[in-house]
């Protein structure tokens, strides 16, 4: 499956990816970031995140 | 934590905080959730706000403020500087907040006016019955719970999910978010009565870099670039280039991301028994990116009509498209024409913007208002501007000041 995964050393939890993301895959926890199988690795959170904290992963 | 409220606001930020004081006030039975364990913590914001418009929701209090602001320094691509100075009583017309205690003493106002405040407490999802929005079900400390309500508020900030749980599609586009990072430095050497931008696509492509004074020898240094523009580089990225050539010797002391949404004021805020506020309804301003003052007018507009809607026994959408049209007239019609001023700016090039920062080179002003800038721009460009002309009517035509 191809999905994406949050560096949570580089993250800030600043929950911008969240709000871009089309399908909801994303969530802010409290201090870190869910990905759920909702993901389609399109990439648009990767390039919004302010540090590029997020990778597509195959 | 009972198990029913009248109200459920969720996410304590300004919107929320000031939502959840003005229903309990009404005599509303108000429960307050927040996720994060600290309230205003991590920080995502600038910091800077209207004094003015401050002054309607919280009597400023110095254990909050940083910065008296007196002023503005604008720097084009090739350094020419526009000095924007209010000389007003005084002198100081905005300030710089420290949000970490503004945003808890605006929760502490509501826990005052008797709302029971919950934080590490994040909603899941909503109650959704017969087309009504009839609560929300909550995770605190890992178990969740259940909890109904007449009127759920949804105040959660950028990364609003409450909106679309309720089928209001609130995700924004790329080209409609600034991507943000900002350092806490000591030791950039700028003049605290001053809030300084640098505006270029070199440095900032679709954005801009900000300067915010925070008192003694600290400043707010961040950038924000249009996500559409980002990819390669990264928000953090650009800012560290500046930081490189211009302050290389400051200290960096904390570290602030985030998004800002400037897509301008989405379709519909409202459904049955629901109202977002705040970053949540992307109240945002599309141009400063501004949203403090925006979020406690939306706030407290929000908190005035779950009063009147639950007092007349009609949470509907009907009822509550009271909401809707207030805040619209009162923070709307600037939220869209910021939306056209930044349609018109992004698209300008490094040497147009110098050469509009030129034509302003003898212009004398008396204010640090958008609004008084972006009137001498015009008067001075015409023709590169001709379409800001339909701006200065609705100025007119709603009374606008573009002052938040
Ligand atoms: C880098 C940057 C600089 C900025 N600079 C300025 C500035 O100088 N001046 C200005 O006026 N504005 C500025 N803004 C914008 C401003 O910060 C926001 O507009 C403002 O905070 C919006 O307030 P809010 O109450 O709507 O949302 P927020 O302040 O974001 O509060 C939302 C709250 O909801 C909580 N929450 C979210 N989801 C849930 C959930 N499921 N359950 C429970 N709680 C939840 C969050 O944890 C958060 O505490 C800036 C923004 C950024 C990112
Ligand atoms: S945008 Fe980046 S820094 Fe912000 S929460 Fe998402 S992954 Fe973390
Ligand atoms: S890659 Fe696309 S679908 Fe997957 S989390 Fe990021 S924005 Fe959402």
């Amino acid at each position: 499956m191809v999905t994406v995964v949050v560096n949570k050393f580089k993250c800030g939890y600043c929950g911008a990816c969240v709000s871009v993301c089309p399908t909801g895959a994303l969530e802010l926890v409290e201090t870190w970031i869910d990905v759920s199988e909702m993901c389609t690795a399109c990439g648009i959170c990767v390039r919004i995140c302010p540090v590029g904290a997020i990778e597509v992963e195959k | 934590m009972k198990s029913e409220y009248d109200v459920v606001v969720i996410g304590a930020g300004p919107a929320g905080s000031i939502a959840a004081k003005t229903a309990a006030k009404k005599g509303l039975d108000v429960l307050l959730i927040e996720k994060r364990q600290e309230i205003g913590d991590p920080v995502r914001c600038a910091e800077g706000v209207s004094k003015i418009w401050l002054r309607k929701h919280i009597e400023p209090d110095h254990r909050w403020i940083c910065a008296d602001l007196k002023g503005s320094r604008i720097f084009s691509p090739d350094g020419t500087m526009i000095e924007m100075a209010e000389e007003i009583a005084g002198g100081e017309v905005g300030y710089v907040l420290e949000r970490k205690i503004f945003d808890r003493a605006l929760a502490y106002e509501s826990a005052k006016a008797g709302v029971e405040v919950m934080v590490k407490t994040r909603a899941l999802d909503l109650i959704i019955e017969n087309g009504f929005i009839k609560g929300v079900k909550v995770m605190h400390l890992g178990e969740t719970y259940d909890i109904s309500s007449k009127i759920v508020i949804a105040a959660d900030g950028v990364e609003s999910k409450v909106g679309r749980w309720a089928g209001i599609d609130t995700s924004i586009k790329p080209s409609d978010i600034e991507t943000c990072a900002q350092y806490l430095m000591s030791g950039t050497g700028i003049d605290q009565n001053y809030c300084y931008f640098h505006i270029g696509n070199e440095i900032a492509p679709g954005g801009y870099v900000w300067i915010f004074p925070k008192g003694g020898d600290l400043a707010n240094v961040g950038i924000g670039i249009l996500g559409s523009k980002s990819g390669e580089k990264h928000a953090v990225d650009y800012l560290n280039e500046f930081i490189e050539k211009n302050y290389p010797n400051a200290r960096t002391l904390e570290m602030d991301v985030g998004g800002v949404p400037v897509c301008g004021s989405i379709d519909k805020t409202i459904t049955n028994g629901l109202m977002l506020v705040g970053d949540a309804a992307r109240q945002s301003d599309p141009i400063t990116g501004g949203g403090i003052i925006n979020a406690m007018e939306a706030g407290k507009i929000a908190g005035e009509v779950a009063y009147n809607a639950i007092s007349k026994g009609d949470v509907s959408i009907n009822a509550l498209k009271e909401y809707e049209d207030r805040w619209r007239a009162k923070i709307g019609h600037e939220i869209d024409n910021s939306l056209m001023v930044k349609d018109i700016f992004i698209k300008f090039t490094d040497p147009e913007i110098n050469s509009l920062a030129h034509s302003l080179e003898k212009v004398n002003f008396s204010s640090m208002s958008l609004l008084d800038l972006l009137y001498a721009l015009f008067k001075a460009n015409k023709k590169l501007l001709w379409d800001l002309r339909v701006l200065f009517k609705n100025v007119i035509k709603y009374d606008m000041d573009f002052e938040r």
